[in-house]
């Protein structure tokens, strides 16, 4: 579909970023939040820039190391408290109900 | 007694309907699923690693008394976790350990300051070993887990919930009350950052050449 497009538009259109413009839509452009011709403007600079390329995917993998951070459960006497809890007072609430 | 664990949990009027017919295999599946996230968030806001499991104790306690009332307008996770950092927030202001909240508005506002500006310029953005390093990666995720406590504090739970818990970005505005553009603001200067630090442990464990 043609569609006119204003000569104020047609700049931001065609708007490149600079090396330092592209890092801060990073989150942005990962979370599919930037508009079509910023989204296009991010797609063509990581293809042809090298350190904003290596930036990216470094900043892919940070994400993947604290998706995958060392966990600590809950210490077991507080659980086991808890599903007592749980029962006595439940127990409570429905002989209440 | 049957276990949820390491599997998707039932929808939430399935949850709602079990926890109100005291259910206890359904309640401690919730608590074997989010307890250990619950504590990580709960740690943003308080000074020990005690307090952070009193606090989740207490929104445990808070949502075995308050499901009756529950009233399905958010999922219960984001219900769960908004009782949880109320908690954590009341009781860290109580040890003063926080400024209030509010103190911290422009933490997700401010562009820089942590060490270079992280353009991408080939020079300084060196290439990290490959994930097949796994000494390597499991000393980098203790590493990381520890400074995550540096980070500012609106800039810690967010990345906290996000990539650490695995919350949507929708899930993270509902639970804190923040916009869609503040939170994205928080997020990126909390993983630009922590960017930086895999950067500088990275390089400090590089072979020369």
């Amino acid at each position: 579909m043609k569609r006119f497009i204003s000569e104020a538009r047609a700049v931001n259109v065609v708007k490149r970023f600079t090396c330092d413009e592209l890092v801060e839509h990073l989150t942005a452009y990962l979370d599919d939040a930037l508009d079509t011709p910023a989204r296009d403007a991010v797609r063509d600079h990581l293809s042809c820039c090298e350190g904003c390329g290596r930036y990216f995917d470094q900043y892919r993998a940070t994400i993947r190391v604290l998706g995958d951070l060392p966990t600590r459960p809950l210490p077991t006497e507080t659980r086991s408290r808890l599903l007592s809890t749980f029962r006595t007072r439940r127990a409570d609430h429905l002989t209440d109900g | 007694m049957g276990s949820f664990v390491g599997e998707v949990l039932p929808p939430d009027d399935v949850v709602v309907r079990a926890l109100r017919a005291g259910d206890e295999t359904m309640f401690a599946a919730l608590l074997d699923t989010w307890s250990h996230g619950m504590l990580r968030v709960a740690r943003s806001y308080v000074s020990t690693d005690h307090s952070a499991e009193e606090v989740v104790q207490d929104t445990w306690l808070a949502v075995i008394d308050g499901i009756d009332g529950f009233e399905g307008r958010s999922s219960v996770k984001t219900w769960v976790y908004r009782i949880l950092v109320n908690t954590a927030k009341k009781r860290g202001l109580r040890e003063s350990r926080i400024l209030p909240w509010s103190a911290f508005e422009q933490d997700g506002q401010t562009l820089g300051g942590h060490g270079p500006p992280p353009g991408g310029r080939a020079e300084f953005t060196a290439a990290w070993p490959t994930p097949e390093g796994e000494a390597l990666a499991a000393e980098a995720r203790g590493l990381i887990a520890e400074a995550l406590g540096r980070l500012p504090p609106r800039q810690r739970v967010v990345i906290t919930l996000r990539d650490v818990e695995g919350c949507t970005s929708e899930e993270v505005c509902d639970i804190l009350e923040i916009s869609a553009a503040n939170q994205r603001v928080l997020l990126h200067r909390a993983r630009a950052t922590v960017r930086g630090w895999l950067a500088s442990y990275y390089d400090s464990v590089k072979q020369p050449d």
